[in-house]
């Protein structure tokens, strides 16, 4: 309990830093927040005033800071310079399709990953110097080369999947979503296979695997609940670091698919200068990773009892 | 009566393109109830020949000779027989118990999981089984001591877990590799002790696996000194210590320091131990020994049966050797 505090607190910290940075990062943009706001344009008097006063630019920059960072507290993230509609907003929708695709990735990618590293682990020869080469191929190949493939063989040949869009209700949304989430597990769960291979077959040349075999226990036995049960521990930690990582790299499958989602949103704001945008979507990738990390930490100490201490 | 019947076993692992002999031409016998020590240098194959008679060889090693264990060939079993072997009739102890234990599961899960599956018992019967095991070897507040993990013991403490969880099996024989090797001196006597004592109230025969020959002579009826693979001498553990038949064991004895005389410094066998695969077609000792003679390079010295003792040495029958001089 007092660990789930700690790390509580620990991650408020973290927060108020990145919102500090992300805040922050306007004002360190050459020529300063006016010149970032007008872009090229030289903006009339009154223009440039309106600026002023609607970004508080006259106030000292802790205030301003505090004031958005009261605003972001509940949920008011300002007003999108583009699309002129409230950052909240144009969030909320955008963050489902990308929760949806990440969550969606990263079943794909524990179950295969997972299941293909075992196997590997466990069978060395042919199943594993199959699975090696698969993996090595997934791992080599680039997200967006992937994504293409997938697209021509199994969306325009087969017609199996939609191209692109958001789809209509739950499942049609996974229907729609089962290409993009493919596209962007399949490097993943490549990865997370070797790392599952590596652990298992770590785990069966440990010597309290040599005990549990010398007491007669069946092999399933000692596999399940020592094997695997000690495996699991790496397999976690990495799980958690891919699917946070997701996160940000859902941009290029995104893009790929043509999906509205928070990284397509990130790209654009960042090229229109959408800063508003911007500032919103870090904190929201950042509080996600953040606690994405906080799950993984639970995960670890609840396998590992050496970790509680 | 004899428990174990090892006879002419020999262990060889692949290599590239190649085997490599770990153990050679092993003989060993163990009655019921009684304590047999195997002694040699770390490499000597001692620990490679107790994980052999569990069936517990490296992948790809072929083993050749016979054990038997009761009546029953355990080269010649099938995997559940094997495991039925292992379950009920002979347990190990091993050398390291922080590493030989799982570390992420309670000690109480460690106990208890060959009673569940082995012996049938519910979760609560075992708990309180594992409690009164460990009451045995020593440890009285067991119910707390099933709650905590590996990590939060000391080395000795879980030495004696692994008693208690070799006791808990009944077996008939207990293989004993290095048991006290990893404890602090302190504790090694105390667990060598427990072992030892547990062992002879419930008439269980041990193979003791030691570099420590005092260790050795002191617990068992019989030693077998090894090296390279090979068993140079056995003898029952008085008569060994007082007239060795073999160089090596003479060499062993009087490389130990006595705690009464002070010496500048400590006597020993010249030379290293070297692996059964690396030896010459003659005696593998016989590069470090002071006895050689040139015909001890033709080939491997035949073991004989000399005045109670059995060595293998061609000149054991001439040779007067010093023994433990305590």
């Amino acid at each position: 309990m007092t660990f789930l505090l700690r790390r509580l607190a620990g991650l408020a910290v973290v927060l108020v830093v990145a919102s500090f940075l992300v805040y922050g990062l306007l004002y360190l943009v050459p020529g300063g927040p006016m010149a970032f706001l007008l872009g090229n344009r030289s903006g009339t008097p009154e223009q440039i005033a309106a600026i002023r006063e609607q970004y508080r630019l006259d106030d000292p920059f802790l205030v301003r800071y505090l004031a958005w960072l009261g605003d972001a507290l509940q949920g008011d993230f300002g007003t999108s310079l583009v699309y002129r509609q409230d950052v909240s907003a144009l969030l909320g929708a955008r963050s489902t399709t990308t929760a949806l695709l990440v969550a969606y990735a990263t079943v794909v990618i524990v179950a295969v990953g997972v299941a293909a590293g075992t196997l590997a682990g466990l069978r060395p020869g042919r199943a594993d110097a199959v699975i090696s080469a698969l993996a090595s191929a997934a791992l080599a190949v680039p997200t967006f080369v992937i994504g293409v493939l997938l697209v021509i063989v199994l969306a325009l040949g087969l017609g199996w999947f939609p191209v692109f869009g958001p789809g209509e209700g739950f499942l049609g949304r996974l229907h729609h979503l089962t290409l993009p989430a493919i596209t962007l597990s399949l490097g993943s769960a490549a990865f997370l296979a070797r790392i599952t291979r590596a652990s298992v077959r770590e785990e069966l040349g440990r010597e309290h695997v040599e005990t549990a075999r010398s007491r007669g226990l069946a092999e399933r036995h000692v596999v399940r609940r020592h094997v695997l049960r000690n495996a699991s521990i790496p397999v976690v930690t990495v799980t958690g670091l891919t699917v946070a990582s997701l996160l940000a790299g859902s941009v290029v499958v995104e893009n790929v698919f043509a999906l509205d989602g928070l990284g397509s949103l990130f790209v654009r704001a960042i090229l229109q200068r959408d800063f508003a945008v911007v500032q919103a979507v870090v904190l929201v990738l950042v509080t996600a990773f953040v606690l994405v990390n906080l799950v993984v930490d639970l995960c670890c100490k609840a396998l590992d009892p050496r970790l509680s201490r | 009566m004899t428990l174990l019947d090892v006879r002419n076993l020999g262990v060889a692992v692949p290599a590239a393109r190649d085997w490599r002999t770990l153990v050679d031409g092993v003989d060993l016998a163990i009655g019921s109830g009684e304590a047999v020590g195997l002694v040699g240098e770390s490499g000597s194959g001692k620990s490679m020949t107790a994980r052999t008679l569990l069936g517990l060889t490296p992948p790809g090693a072929r083993v050749t000779g016979d054990i038997v264990f009761d009546g029953d060939s355990v080269t010649g079993m099938s995997r559940r027989e094997l495991r039925a072997l292992r379950a009920r009739r002979v347990a190990m102890v091993f050398q390291d118990p922080r590493a030989h234990i799982n570390p992420v599961r309670s000690v109480g899960d460690f106990l208890t999981e060959a009673l569940i599956a082995h012996l049938g018992h519910t979760p609560t019967e075992a708990q309180a089984r594992a409690t009164r095991l460990l009451a045995d070897v020593g440890i009285p507040d067991g119910a707390r001591r099933l709650r905590q993990y590996p990590h939060e013991l000391s080395g000795g403490l879980l030495q004696r877990v692994m008693i208690a969880a070799v006791l808990a099996a009944e077996p008939e024989l207990v293989l004993a590799d290095e048991p006290t090797t990893a404890l602090d001196v302190t504790t090694q006597s105390e667990v060598m002790a427990i072992l030892d004592e547990l062992r002879r109230e419930r008439g269980m025969a041990m193979l003791l696996i030691t570099h420590d020959l005092a260790l050795a002579a002191a617990t068992c009826d019989r030693l077998s000194v090894m090296y390279a693979g090979r068993i140079v001498e056995t003898q029952e553990s008085t008569a060994l210590t007082a007239t060795p038949r073999h160089p090596y064991t003479s060499g062993l004895m009087l490389s130990r320091p006595s705690i009464d005389t002070v010496v500048d410094r400590l006597p020993v066998i010249p030379g290293r131990p070297v692996a059964a695969y690396e030896s010459g077609d003659g005696c593998a000792f016989e590069p470090r020994c002071a006895h050689a003679e040139a015909h001890c390079r033709d080939r491997r010295p035949a073991v004989q049966d000399l005045a109670g003792a059995r060595v293998a040495c061609v000149r054991a029958g001439e040779l007067t050797l010093q023994g433990d001089t305590a």
